[in-house]
């Protein structure tokens, strides 16, 4: 099963520069625990502790997965997910 | 160094000022490869706070989408402060994971008599910031 997953700039070390790359999984957690066998450290920018990390939004196709079943959102073939860091900050 | 328009430093005041008290944010974007912010999006707050601001996460897969259709980067992305300096805090180092844009910080604290008005740029690398000149020209 064939997953495209869109990778944003500051991850693109983990891909050698590509902005796509293709990965495997029924879920989400799957697919990032893939994507780490190929590509070492990407996991842990994208979860931590089980749970998507809080500042990088991760999308289904056109659908935040926050609004789904987040890291456990499952997945079909042909599907595209795209990994998008936040932009926020704030004067605290 | 930022080079900018006269007329793309103003868009970024007047958005600061309009959504004061509110934190104002967006983005300008540019062809890749050319530093030169041209296309001005400003962006909704959606933490809509004084003190915070976070791109509607919609908002973002849409802009995102868009720049890599028109093969554009964000040259440019700006906040606002509304009641300290234009300096990047701590949560603005930890969120900034674009290293080749140029931050530009806005303080609309004067507006509260709390501060000079400001606009300043920075890089920010792997958390370490580093303030660079902004050069305000009429045109490219």
């Amino acid at each position: 099963m064939a997953i495209e997953v869109r990778i944003p700039t500051i991850l693109r070390t983990y891909t050698d520069g590509a902005k796509a790359v293709d990965a495997n999984g029924e879920t989400l957690a799957e697919l990032f625990a893939d994507l780490d066998t190929r590509h070492a450290g990407i996991q842990a920018r994208i979860v931590d502790g089980g749970e998507l990390r809080r500042f990088v939004n991760v999308y289904l196709n056109d659908e935040d997965v926050r609004f789904l079943d987040g890291i456990k959102t499952k997945l079909t073939d042909g599907d595209n997910v795209t990994i998008l860091p936040a932009v926020a900050g704030g004067m605290v | 160094m930022l080079t900018i328009t006269e007329a793309l430093f103003d868009q970024i005041v007047a958005h600061a000022r309009q959504d004061h008290p509110d934190e104002a944010c967006g983005v300008v974007a540019g062809p890749a490869g050319t530093d030169r912010p041209e296309r001005f999006i400003p962006m909704l707050n959606a933490a809509r706070s004084p003190t915070f601001y976070e791109f509607d996460s919609g908002d973002l897969l849409k802009l995102y989408r868009e720049m890599d259709d028109r093969d554009e980067e964000p040259v440019v992305i700006y906040h606002s402060h509304t009641a300290t300096e234009a300096y990047p805090s701590r949560t603005d180092l930890s969120y900034a994971n674009e290293p080749g844009a140029h931050y530009v910080l806005v303080s609309t604290a004067d507006t509260d008599d709390a501060g000079p008005f400001q606009f300043r740029s920075y890089r920010i690398v792997d958390g370490e910031v580093t303030e660079e000149e902004v050069k305000v020209v009429e045109s490219y």
